[in-house]
């Protein structure tokens, strides 16, 4: 990103104390620049062959992670392979329903995850709200308030769903279409206004990088 | 266990003792004595186990059931207490120095009932919900699927088919027309 662009002003960080405001980033998040032609293409092949899963089940969707670390499903064999925090990982599997409380945690999480970041949705839940649907305290449709890859339809999908749904987002990284990150950057103030309008309290920094 | 229905109906005035089973039955008490209830049932009547208390909205009568689950494992013997509070200003004795896992359970019915316990430690805090400025979101008449349209976006193409219709229809098709 070049310097002699315009400042944005900073972000408020208003759910935080004054004295914390400091100590937390207040500046939006900004679109990345592909290197150019070949250089990238080289980049989206080594980023699609080692997809890495942040280990936090937002649902019960997650559970249908766990026999793919498994001998059966073995996600090692395509490079897929979990980490423990956010900073580590290049991929965000939300597992099926999200209450608000779990947004909260999924939104702080998602922003903290290093660049180039990619989600995949799984379970109905996700897509339309499944069979939460009237609930007070789920979410309909996790793309209004993160960008989201690709969906993996069903409630729940089984092992080898989930591992098809890893191949089709490696074709969408390849062909340079993984452009969940800058969508964010581009349409921060969009996101941010949608979370905010369910995040009842909140209390922690406007990006929590 | 009829002895122990007599108990406690002349001690408490409890009434409508019923067997669900053999080893499970349930009786009403007012709600002004319940403390003292439970309290004489752990103490005295051998159930020292408090296995969860939870309210139901009895929107109808006007009134939250609250039912406290009692079991005396020397017995093998599980006895619902249940007592009636008005769902207007709903406030009743805390039982946390009787059981100390009782303020989680009084804790949750605040939130969830709006059921007021004066004097259980943290009972104001906010328990699985963050932020919630709405009604007691248990209570029947709060509508879920109101809010839910209110709150939440939906992504459109969502149909919906009455099962029996649907079904019929699929599976007979002849009768369907």
């Amino acid at each position: 990103m070049s310097d002699n662009k315009l400042k944005p002003a900073p972000l408020p960080n208003e759910g935080l104390p004054p004295e914390e405001r400091g100590l937390f980033c207040d500046v939006a998040p900004r679109e990345y620049e592909p290197a150019k032609g070949i250089v990238e293409d080289f980049y989206n092949w080594a980023r699609s062959e080692s997809l890495w899963i942040l280990g936090f089940g937002t649902g019960c969707g997650a559970i249908e992670l766990r026999p793919l670390m498994t001998s059966r499903f073995d996600m090692y064999r395509f490079g897929i392979q979990p980490r423990p925090t956010p900073r580590q990982s290049s991929v965000f599997v939300i597992g099926g329903y999200a209450s608000v409380k779990t947004l909260k945690r999924i939104v702080r999480s998602y922003e903290q995850m290093m660049g180039p970041k990619f989600v995949i949705a799984l379970g109905s839940c996700t897509i339309n709200g499944g069979m939460y649907w009237d609930s007070y305290n789920t979410i309909k449709r996790i793309d209004q308030y993160i960008p989201v890859d690709t969906y993996i339809t069903g409630c729940m999908p089984r092992p080898e769903a989930l591992l098809a749904g890893f191949q089709e987002l490696k074709k969408i990284i390849k062909a340079g279409k993984g452009e969940g990150q800058n969508e964010y950057a581009r349409n921060f103030d969009w996101y941010k206004a949608n979370q905010k309008k369910v995040i009842k309290n909140w209390n922690m920094p406007d990006y929590n990088w | 266990m009829n002895e122990l229905a007599e108990k406690l109906a002349v001690r408490y005035g409890a009434r409508d003792w019923h067997d669900q089973r053999k080893d499970l039955a349930s009786v009403m008490v007012d709600i002004l004595k319940i403390r003292d209830t439970l309290a004489w049932l752990r103490d005295e009547g051998g159930y020292v186990h408090l296995s969860f208390a939870t309210a139901i909205d009895n929107i109808e009568r006007g009134v939250f059931t609250l039912t406290y689950a009692l079991r005396n494992h020397e017995r093998g013997h599980s006895l619902m207490v249940h007592a009636e509070v008005s769902r207007d200003n709903p406030s009743v004795d805390s039982i946390h120095l009787l059981w100390g896992q009782g303020w989680t359970y009084q804790r949750e019915m605040k939130e969830w009932y709006g059921i007021d316990f004066p004097g259980s430690p943290r009972v104001d805090e906010e328990f699985v919900l963050e932020g919630w400025d709405q009604m007691p979101m248990m209570r029947r008449d709060f509508d879920s699927l109101a809010y839910s349209d209110a709150t939440y976006t939906e992504r459109p193409g969502r149909v919906t088919h009455d099962p029996a219709a649907h079904m019929k229809e699929k599976l007979y098709p002849e009768a369907a027309k």
